[in-house]
């Protein structure tokens, strides 16, 4: 069985090489459909095909990335090699790792150009399984006028924005205003409070739930102390209702003009700056607060990343055609066209990039200092630590348990599924 | 039975049979055989075997992103340390489920029962009136589903906007995000889509009461309640614990509902809705397959046993 794969592949890359200096290959590329990512990703392609004489097919697939991880994770099961490359997430590498090829023969150094952050987070048992195509890192919005008029500074600790967003918020409701509220965020019990809560007890010094070797150290008094602090926002200046918010909900909130703070990932600055914004022109972004004491600052990184089946049979031309997608000169037009962050730190220093999106020069020390979710740790099992996890911070938000009480109870059940830490 | 009698070329009496006659219901049989035999490779092929599949793989540590590695660890995923009896979350998927079932089906049967006399009264809308409280029960659940998840949102739900224009709430409701209110929701709407479907059993068993009992209960000038306590009742009892068993096996192994309506929240979660989790978010092939199978078990018992209670009603009656 092994021997027969690993000839299979043998075969498949002599193939590829044939291909690449002979024939044309037609490569089946799958990305995501969100508004104009798709439109920018066939024209990329089709750009890519006409200059190597190739083919590209862009396949369709589910919006919803909980969907679209399981078809992928069907198609790759299945060793089918029905679609060559593809887009994935930041979180899955350590999910789909085995089933895709390693890009190291193919980079010649590229990898060096890109972030290390994201180069680690793509790194699978040694082997490089994906290229980061662009980034994304929780961010706080504020709005400069309210900040400015209550002579409030931009938050460096935890403290001093839930302080701010009380007392903004108490002055604008006793001005009239009173649907304003201090501070939005995600809460509703999906993958996104995972990244909320990990920017809250990393900052704390609390940890990443699981630490590289595996070792579970979530349960301790920092996270509990972050947590803690989380839980006290609800109903006071955040929302109750924020238990179920996701991204577009608390855009929702604070692009209507009824918050003072947000956290949200880079797409909604061009939203909340775009025509019909109730607060265009007000708006600042910066680095998401730390603890008070210990820590510094984390933002959870996201982002997506372009990456071969190991199960295609043009590994040269399909690992082409990602490292020309995620080139420099395809991350600038990405940016210039559609706001999204290069991967690259040399563009952010780029003018034209600077000049069409004034937040991205900001965005550079985030990006360096962006915490992963525990993803290379746990594996295949990522996605089981995430859901106890968001589960877990779900329950003190909504103040069914105490901070410790539900550390303690995810530190047992993160043992069991673990095996006892073993991950396997 | 008739199929094995004649096969043995003995009548039930136990006398032989001419020659002839035992090798023409020998062919018969045979034939009988052959026409079975398509349903029964299909029903293999769709029912068996992947049954079989399942059970086989709830002993193993299967997981799906390399299928072909596994090796059998028998009853671990069962009785294990890590098994499925020591896991809390497949209790709280338990009991979840015995909670939708009890409520849904006790609300429904209720309901149905009041729908049913309703429609019974002979009135020139009845059949109007029936092929209306048809349209719940016929709209696919998932449609449904997601129609009642807009319904009942938090900011942009019709029933929160009444509720407080007539002043009833303050602040909206999240129905299905609020932790204590989300099963009362889901039970809500499936009572509002199955009513109809245990209204129109009860109803068929309505009819069949014979009138005579009726008018001579009208002879003797018997009260209304004590009509329908003394004779409708009791005459249409074995036709509502039909009802209701059905009822039951359904609501023991719901999926779309409460995946769609409240996706894999712990305080809602089914036993079938763990159950995907495990298999498809997680991967878990293995472990899965053991929690589909303990499903199975349960409810192929609760079967059995209804099927039990049922026969034995109907040779007391």
């Amino acid at each position: 069985m092994k021997c027969t794969t690993s000839s299979r592949l043998l075969s498949a890359i002599a193939l590829a090489v044939i291909a690449t200096t002979a024939s044309a290959a037609s490569i089946k590329l799958s990305c995501s459909g969100l508004g104009q990512e798709l439109e920018l990703c066939k024209r990329n392609a089709q750009t890519w095909a006409t200059k190597t004489g190739h083919q590209v097919q862009v396949v369709a697939t589910p919006n919803d990335a909980s969907e679209r991880l399981a078809l992928y994770q069907q198609v790759l099961s299945a060793g089918s090699d029905k679609i060559d490359v593809f887009q994935i997430d930041v979180v899955w590498p350590g999910l789909l790792g085995q089933h895709l090829l390693d890009l190291k023969p193919y980079t010649q150094g590229a990898q060096s150009q890109h972030f290390a952050s994201f180069i680690a987070n793509n790194t699978h048992a040694g082997r490089l399984v994906a290229m980061p195509w662009f980034a994304n890192a929780g961010l706080l919005y504020y709005r400069r006028d309210l900040l400015e008029k209550y002579g409030e500074k931009v938050p460096i600790t935890w403290d001093d924005l839930t302080a701010s967003a009380k007392k903004i918020q108490n002055a604008e409701r006793a001005a009239g205003n009173d649907k304003m509220w201090g501070y939005v965020w995600q809460g509703r019990a999906y993958e996104g409070l995972t990244c909320n809560a990990l920017e809250w007890v990393a900052s704390h010094g609390g940890g990443t739930i699981v630490d590289s070797d595996g070792r579970i150290n979530v349960r301790n008094a920092n996270a509990a102390a972050a947590l803690r602090m989380a839980a006290s926002w609800v109903g006071t200046i955040s929302p109750t209702a924020v238990l179920n918010y996701a991204e577009e909900e608390a855009r929702g909130v604070f692009q209507a003009g009824n918050a003072v703070f947000m956290r949200n990932w880079p797409y909604a600055w061009s939203l909340a700056q775009g025509e019909g914004s109730a607060v265009r022109g007000k708006v600042g972004v910066a680095v998401l607060p730390r603890g008070a004491t210990q820590g510094g600052n984390a933002a959870a990184l996201g982002g997506e990343l372009l990456a071969v089946s190991k199960y295609t049979r043009n590994a040269g031309v399909a690992a082409d055609l990602v490292m020309y997608m995620t080139s420099a000169a395809v991350q600038k037009e990405r940016a210039l066209a559609g706001s999204f962050n290069p991967t690259q730190p040399a563009l952010y220093r780029d003018p034209d990039i600077l000049k069409a999106n004034p937040f991205m020069g900001e965005l550079y020390g985030i990006f360096n200092r962006a915490v992963a979710r525990p993803t290379s740790a746990t594996g295949a099992r990522y996605n089981q630590v995430s859901n106890e996890f968001w589960n877990a911070a779900h329950d003190v938000l909504a103040g069914r348990t105490k901070p410790d009480e539900a550390l303690e109870r995810l530190d047992a059940s993160l043992n069991r599924l673990s095996r006892g830490a073993k991950w396997n | 039975m008739e199929l094995t009698h004649t096969a043995t070329g003995v009548t039930p009496d136990g006398s032989p049979v001419p020659a002839a006659r035992a090798g023409l219901s020998a062919q018969r049989r045979r034939r009988a055989w052959w026409m079975l035999a398509p349903m029964l490779v299909v029903l293999a092929a769709v029912a068996g075997w992947p049954l079989l599949r399942t059970i086989f793989f709830s002993l193993t540590d299967a997981h799906l992103s390399s299928p072909e590695r596994w090796q059998f660890i028998w009853l671990e995923n069962y009785i294990g340390r890590y098994g499925l009896v020591l896991d809390p979350a497949w209790w709280g998927a338990v009991g979840n489920t015995l909670v939708f079932a009890l409520l849904s089906v006790t609300l429904e049967t209720l309901l149905g029962l009041g729908v049913a006399l309703l429609i019974n009264q002979p009135s020139r809308v009845r059949t109007l009136l029936r092929a209306a409280m048809l349209v719940p029960w016929a709209i696919p659940t998932v449609v449904s589903a997601k129609m009642w998840s807009w319904m009942l949102h938090d900011q942009f739900g019709v029933v929160n906007h009444y509720l407080l224009q007539w002043g009833l709430i303050h602040t909206p409701i999240a129905w299905t995000a609020d932790p204590s209110l989300a099963m009362f929701a889901i039970v809500l709407v499936d009572v509002w889509k199955t009513t109809p479907f245990m209204a129109l059993l009860i109803l068929a068993a309505l009819q069949m009461v014979p009138a005579d009992c009726y008018e001579a209960a009208r002879v003797d000038g018997v009260p209304a309640f004590t009509v329908f306590r003394r004779i409708t009742l009791p005459l249409i009892a074995p036709g509502i614990a039909v009802a209701m068993v059905f009822r039951m096996l359904d609501a023991l192994r719901v999926f779309d509902l409460i995946y769609v309506m409240t996706s894999n929240s712990r305080d809602t979660r089914s036993m079938s809705v763990f159950v995907r989790e495990q298999l498809i978010d997680f991967q878990q092939t293995g472990y899965g397959s053991a929690a589909a199978t303990l499903l199975f078990f349960t409810i192929a018992a609760i079967t059995i046993v209804a099927m039990r209670v049922l026969r034995s009603r109907e040779a007391d009656a």
